[in-house]
């Protein structure tokens, strides 16, 4: 018998199984569940059908209005409405109300409310990010989060794993946002569909855990079922301090089976831009270079953190956003916004003339706080840049780190950073 | 089950901002949702189609966010039944479980038909015909776990179903 990965061993624990293989379809124990204003709506009608008066584990269901809050419109009010009925009536204690809310994947976190060995599901696509952790997490749909929340459980074909090696060192200016993007370009949209990547080697492992979370935050972008890092001493120290509750960290073994291994020296790599249509549309910024912009956002479940607004404070620091350009800043929760204050980096922000948000989804998937007009170009540290993602169809986003990001809103076109501190 | 209807072709990585742009998913409404299905990149699909066309599309149907909306549009908009190439796992796993009849088929369907052509579908057999010529294209059999699913009429009947055992 050859040995398990992290992923099958996760899964395999959860079914109570001594093992799984890539292809078993296995019903498992979910340890959390999670929802949002828009995702979340939908799961409570679907609940609502099965006439309970109780979900499964209350501690075990977390909700999260991020996407249309503050609320944009009454319609989104009433979204919001009624899942914070829905949390009062079946007594939803991980229920984030504005003001202590931010974007769901980098809430729960920060929360340690994401353990190692942990299985996750979430009606929303990019709740893979918590396998920066060494959990297994995915999004699935609402009618997924509707049968968790009733029976503690979630069905699930047991992916086969692809394994991604950094080797080298990382360039200055070139962090997680930059190793994913390539990754991304590699392999495709669908590259890794159905498939968990395991993302590992020296890079890795000397990268901090907000840029292990934008790696696998992206994992779907590959069409990835899951992304994970195993857990170390980058993820031990992390979690001191965030949580009381115990946890079992899960390894693959040493004979694990992986289906593919892709080796990236990341030594010379440039920093990246995923121009439009697709997130693997990628090149490097030097090839980006001179395309002007309308608006440049710095935020999101993928570069909402404060290594991220660190990184852009950098720049901005005694500089200003170029005329023609609207920076909008989106500190990811409310934590992230009040160390940002502490440090210092809202006056950097404000004196550059940025606008700083409120934590919200808002601009990253057209919902507010940011719509672009027809013709209009986005830079953006965000995740996706379909047809229309940003506001008019005929509207473009560009997808890079907050390093460029930063320097391009000053420049008014896409620049590397360097161009900017030079 | 058998359908009979008319193809709408759509090609690879339709991701699902383009089935159901996220600025109106305020709705949860299938029929409200049907009324901007594709309208980014098929302006004239939520007008034009009609209960029991199918459609018919390349490698990654449904790719992007988990939104249940982008098949509820679907549904919404009488669509009877996605063909693929492949599907993106999310959209997969939410057809199943919504009960949107989905058949992934490995021949190149959205290139070898012609839109508006009739297509009939054996949706037990898996087997897809072409009217125009009779030819015929097998799609992948759904594992038995998922079979219970779709024959019970969906996820939320199948956890009701177990929650009386």
């Amino acid at each position: 018998m050859s040995g398990q990965t992290m992923i099958e061993k996760i899964l395999a624990r959860g079914a109570g199984k001594k093992e799984v293989k890539p292809g078993d379809l296995v019903s498992v124990k979910v340890d959390l569940s999670l929802g949002n204003d828009i995702t979340a709506p939908v799961a409570i009608k679907e609940f609502e059908r099965l006439g309970l008066d109780r979900v499964f584990d209350p501690e075990k269901v977390v909700l999260v209005p991020d996407h249309f809050t503050p609320n944009r419109d009454i319609a989104a009010a009433e979204q919001a409405l009624l899942v914070r009925r829905f949390a009062e009536k079946y007594g939803i204690r991980h229920y984030f109300e504005i003001g202590r809310m931010g974007i769901e994947h980098a809430l729960l976190p920060e929360q340690g409310l994401v353990l190692p060995g942990q299985i996750i599901i979430g009606a929303d696509s990019h709740t893979c990010t918590y396998g920066a952790l060494g959990a297994f997490a995915t999004g699935v749909g609402s009618t997924d989060l509707a049968a968790a929340m009733a029976i503690g459980e979630a069905w699930f074909k047991v992916p086969s794993t692809m394994r991604f090696i950094y080797e080298g060192e990382l360039p200055t200016w070139v962090d997680g946002k930059d190793l994913i993007l390539y990754t991304i370009g590699q392999i495709g949209v669908e590259g890794a569909r159905y498939k968990a990547m395991a993302f590992c080697g020296p890079v890795i492992e000397k990268l901090p855990m907000d840029g292990r979370l934008t790696m696998a935050n992206m994992a779907i972008e590959a069409g990835g079922k899951c992304g994970y890092m195993e857990p170390d001493a980058v993820t031990f120290s992390y979690l001191e301090g965030r949580t009381a509750q115990p946890y079992e960290p899960v390894y693959g073994d040493a004979d694990a089976v992986y289906e593919q291994t892709l080796t990236f020296d990341v030594s010379r790599m440039e920093p990246q831009v995923a121009f439009p249509p697709a997130p693997d549309n990628t090149h490097p910024v030097s090839e980006a270079a001179g395309i002007k912009i309308d608006q440049v956002v710095i935020g999101s479940c993928t570069n909402g953190r404060l290594e991220d607004l660190r990184r852009a404070a950098a720049i901005l620091k005694g500089r200003r956003v170029h005329p023609r350009v609207r920076l909008i800043i989106i500190p990811a929760t409310q934590r992230i916004y009040r160390q940002a204050m502490a440090e210092g980096l809202m006056d950097i922000f404000v004196e550059a003339e940025a606008a700083i948000s409120t934590p919200t989804c808002g601009p990253c998937l057209g919902g507010h706080m940011g719509i672009l007009a027809r013709g209009e170009k986005a830079l953006a540290t965000t995740n996706r840049n379909f047809v229309g993602r940003m506001g008019h169809p005929e509207s473009e986003i560009f997808l890079c780190n907050p390093a460029v990001a930063a320097a391009s809103a000053i420049a008014g076109e896409i620049v590397h950073p360097e161009e900017v501190m030079a | 089950m058998i359908l009979e209807g008319k193809v709408w072709l759509f090609g690879d990585n339709v991701d699902t901002d383009a089935i159901i742009p996220a600025r109106y998913l305020s709705a949860t409404d299938p029929e409200e949702l049907a009324a901007h299905c594709m309208e980014d990149i098929n302006p004239d699909f939520a007008a034009s189609v009609q209960a029991g066309d199918l459609l018919v599309a390349g490698s990654n149907f449904g790719c992007g966010s988990s939104r249940e909306h982008a098949p509820l549009a679907l549904k919404g908009a009488g669509v009877s039944c996605v063909i693929a190439k492949s599907f993106a796992r999310i959209f997969y796993r939410n057809a199943i479980n919504i009960g949107l009849p989905i058949l992934e088929c490995e021949a190149e369907l959205s290139r070898i038909l012609a839109p508006g052509e009739l297509l009939r579908v054996d949706l037990s057999a898996g087997m897809i015909i072409r009217l125009s010529d009779g030819s015929r294209y097998q799609a992948a059999p759904f594992p038995t776990f998922m079979q219970e699913i779709i024959q019970q009429g969906g996820l939320i009947e199948y956890v009701r179903h177990r929650l009386k055992r």
